[in-house]
């Protein structure tokens, strides 16, 4: 039987919205488009990376999520126990779009690099040093049950200290990113990582 | 001022997502990657398509890169030495 | 030592062929399947050599008796994964839980192309049944129906490495006692999509390519589908089948250097072929031969090939890449190369490193060059290293 871990942190970003730990700490109802939104998210915490810039949105999404998710609790990452476990519907269809429109006068290699779903695991792995296990899933929704088991089942296995996982999902003008930071050692929200409490955090929100 | 040189300093701009910088705030003698600007090889690899779809001129060896996309005074000495058909910005 | 789930069944789709059997003999007769491209229209058809699957898309519905309609990487995909249920004896009736885990990245990009070409002149044009199955997803989940597979159904996508990813995803759900069966693998079929960008990122060979080569100059691009059916002791005994091998070993790191290039330490190749000796409880002097991710650019073979100096020396096994015979297959890859190194375990070979001429001069250690038999193989490393810094290592062992 397995022995869930812990929420340590829990980040989510939707509906022009930020919240950790259930507290919006973030909105902007009034932003021209999801991008603009994202950039005003990333200007308000005054975060100093200007690679964010070149990102795709699903990168900029994901990039930011795992940001505001570590914030205070940075020193726990561990540069090969931290695991990364991502999932989402879309892939990189928000990109491939963008980046399929410049095939006929000139492919675009700054949009192809990001044509990838997992391009944002990299991205928050070079920003965090992080070079331990990581994976990302396609689903058609965040499956709790699936990512909680896996998780769950890293970590009892000893192979991660502590996981960063979630959902992070761009295309178009509809996005959501809902991640957790997870570890068998309780702090934090101290909640068990199970599908039946992501379920609760999730109906906090109605994005 | 160089006419060459101000479009492809708008055109570096654009094409590489670089917000916050003005025209003016790039210098010609400037290097534009690691120190400078700060681009790299997926910027270097931008720039060779822009040659391409601006200029009409091909460059094949990626090698060839650090040289010609030193600054932008080399990236118009470049332009300009190429012969054949170039469309030069008005 | 960590036996690790069985492999009761492999199938395998690729420009060397359809099937095992024609893969094998191929591999053994050193006749590559990189060259013109037949079927892809595209403008650098003169310049770019491929591995292409030699079948078009209508030839391929008839082949499995699929649908028309299908995007190319769900053809490929089915008829892959319908050999390894076959060859396994494997009955959708058998009562036990199955999981189809498959990877891709391109999904039905073809089909996509299809319509962006009317509808990019005219918004008006451009048939919508042309991007109904675009979705990586979609791909698994027609496959899946398909087979007859709905118990656990999962697609993973993280570029090169992501049908070594679904493999070991299988294998730990079956360790975990979650699944009885795993049709675990991955499909991918050639698209301009991905022409296009690999060559803007100037890392395609316009000549075959030479894998861990001093002069090599890029990658070949190829397609192709690839499955294992992984099974736990009760569904061996339910199967009445032969085992081929099993996993031993499998372990996963990112590089966490650049989105598309690997540090030139090969620090992620590192860490995933020493988690996975660690895994199987294993020292690198057990590995016999290392079916490696050898795509043939500059970039990746020094990464990798100083990553095994590292971890290696001072002995090291055979080693070879067989994407001089494929091409880099993608989403694919690793599962090809699974099934090639499987095969090189239960017959005792080791396939050569085709057009190989001048060793790289930082590494103390070349491929093989001729086919080798009458190996004694007891364990097989494979490398597959994607963008996003995705590091995967599989280790199989003989059954």
């Amino acid at each position: 039987m397995q022995t869930p871990a812990y929420i340590i942190a829990e980040v989510l970003i939707s509906g022009n919205r930020v919240y950790r730990n259930g507290q919006m700490i973030f909105e902007s109802p009034s932003s021209a488009n999801a991008v603009a939104f994202l950039e005003e998210v990333y200007a308000r915490f005054n975060i100093d990376y200007p690679k964010f810039y070149k990102m795709d949105s699903l990168c900029k999404l994901g990039f930011l999520a795992a940001e505001l998710l570590l914030g205070e609790i940075k020193d726990q990452l561990s540069e090969t126990e931290t695991g990364i476990v991502l999932s989402n519907a879309h892939a990189s269809l928000d990109v491939d779009l963008k980046y399929a429109r410049t095939i006929r006068t000139g492919a675009s290699p700054a949009l192809f690099v990001y044509t990838l779903p997992n391009i944002v695991i990299g991205e928050i792995s070079i920003r965090h040093h992080l070079k331990g296990e990581n994976a990302f899933f396609v689903f058609k929704h965040f499956d709790g049950n699936f990512t909680s088991r896996y998780v769950n089942g890293l970590l009892e296995n000893g192979l991660i200290r502590n996981c960063i996982c979630g959902w992070v999902d761009f295309l178009k003008e509809s996005y959501r990113a809902e991640l957790y930071f997870v570890s068998p050692e309780p702090s934090g929200t101290n909640l068990p990582f199970t599908a039946e409490n992501i379920d609760k955090l999730n109906q906090k929100d109605n994005g | 001022m160089d006419n060459l040189k101000q479009k492809l300093k708008e055109q570096i701009i654009e094409r590489l997502n670089l917000k916050n910088l003005k025209p003016d705030l790039i210098g010609d003698d400037q290097p534009l990657f690691i120190e400078g600007i700060g681009l790299d090889s997926i910027d270097a690899l931008e720039l060779i398509v822009l040659l391409q779809q601006e200029y009409n001129i091909k460059l094949s060896n990626a090698e060839d890169g650090p040289r010609v996309f030193y600054s932008v005074s080399t990236m118009a000495d470049f332009i300009r030495a190429q012969s054949g058909a170039v469309k030069i910005p008005s | 030592m960590n036996p690790g789930p069985y492999i009761a069944g492999m199938g395998i789709v690729t420009s060397l062929g359809f099937g095992v059997e024609s893969n094998l003999q191929s591999l053994i007769s050193g006749e590559a399947g990189i060259g013109k491209m037949q079927f892809l229209q595209s403008a650098y058809r003169d310049e770019l050599p491929v591995g292409e699957v030699k079948s078009d898309n209508e030839q391929l519905s008839q082949l499995g008796d699929l649908p028309t309609g299908w995007p190319r990487t769900a053809l490929l995909s089915a008829l892959a994964a319908r050999e390894a249920l076959d060859q396994a004896g494997w009955d959708k009736k058998n009562g036990l839980r199955t999981g189809f885990i498959s990877a891709n990245t391109v999904g039905g990009m073809d089909r996509t192309e299809n319509f962006f070409r009317p509808y990019i002149k005219n918004q008006d044009r451009g048939r919508l049944a042309d991007v109904v199955y675009h979705e990586c997803g979609a791909i698994t989940e027609l496959v899946a129906a398909q087979l007859g597979i709905r118990h656990f159904v999962s697609t993973v996508s993280t570029a090169c490495s992501s049908s070594a990813n679904s493999i070991f995803t299988g294998a730990r759900m079956i360790r975990s006692g979650q699944l009885d069966f795993a049709l675990v693998g991955g499909a991918d079929a050639l698209t301009l999509f991905t022409l296009n960008g690999f060559n803007t990122l100037m890392i395609l060979d316009k000549e075959l390519c030479q894998p861990f080569d001093e002069n090599r100059r890029g990658l070949n691009l190829g397609e192709g589908a690839a499955y294992l059916l992984l099974c736990s002791e009760k569904g061996m005994d339910a199967l009445n089948a032969r085992a081929l091998g099993r996993l031993s070993g499998y372990a996963n790191a990112n590089d966490a250097f650049h989105q598309t290039a690997s540090s030139p330490e090969g620090t992620g190749s590192f860490l995933a072929m020493k988690g996975a000796l660690e895994k199987a409880g294993m020292e690198a002097a057990d590995i016999d031969y290392i079916n490696l991710h050898g795509t043939g650019t500059p970039n990746n073979d020094i990464a990798e090939g100083t990553a095994i100096r590292l971890l290696f020396q001072p002995s090291f096994p055979k080693m070879s890449s067989t994407k001089s015979f494929t091409g880099h297959t993608l989403g694919a890859s690793g599962a090809v190369e699974a099934v090639y190194s499987v095969l090189a375990l239960q017959h005792g070979l080791v396939f050569p490193n085709l057009r190989w001429q001048t060793a790289m001069k930082e590494l103390p250690f070349k491929p093989v060059t001729a086919l080798l038999k009458d190996q004694k193989m007891r364990h097989v490393m494979s490398n597959s290293f994607g963008f996003g810094g995705n590091c995967s290592s599989l280790i199989f062992s003989a059954a």
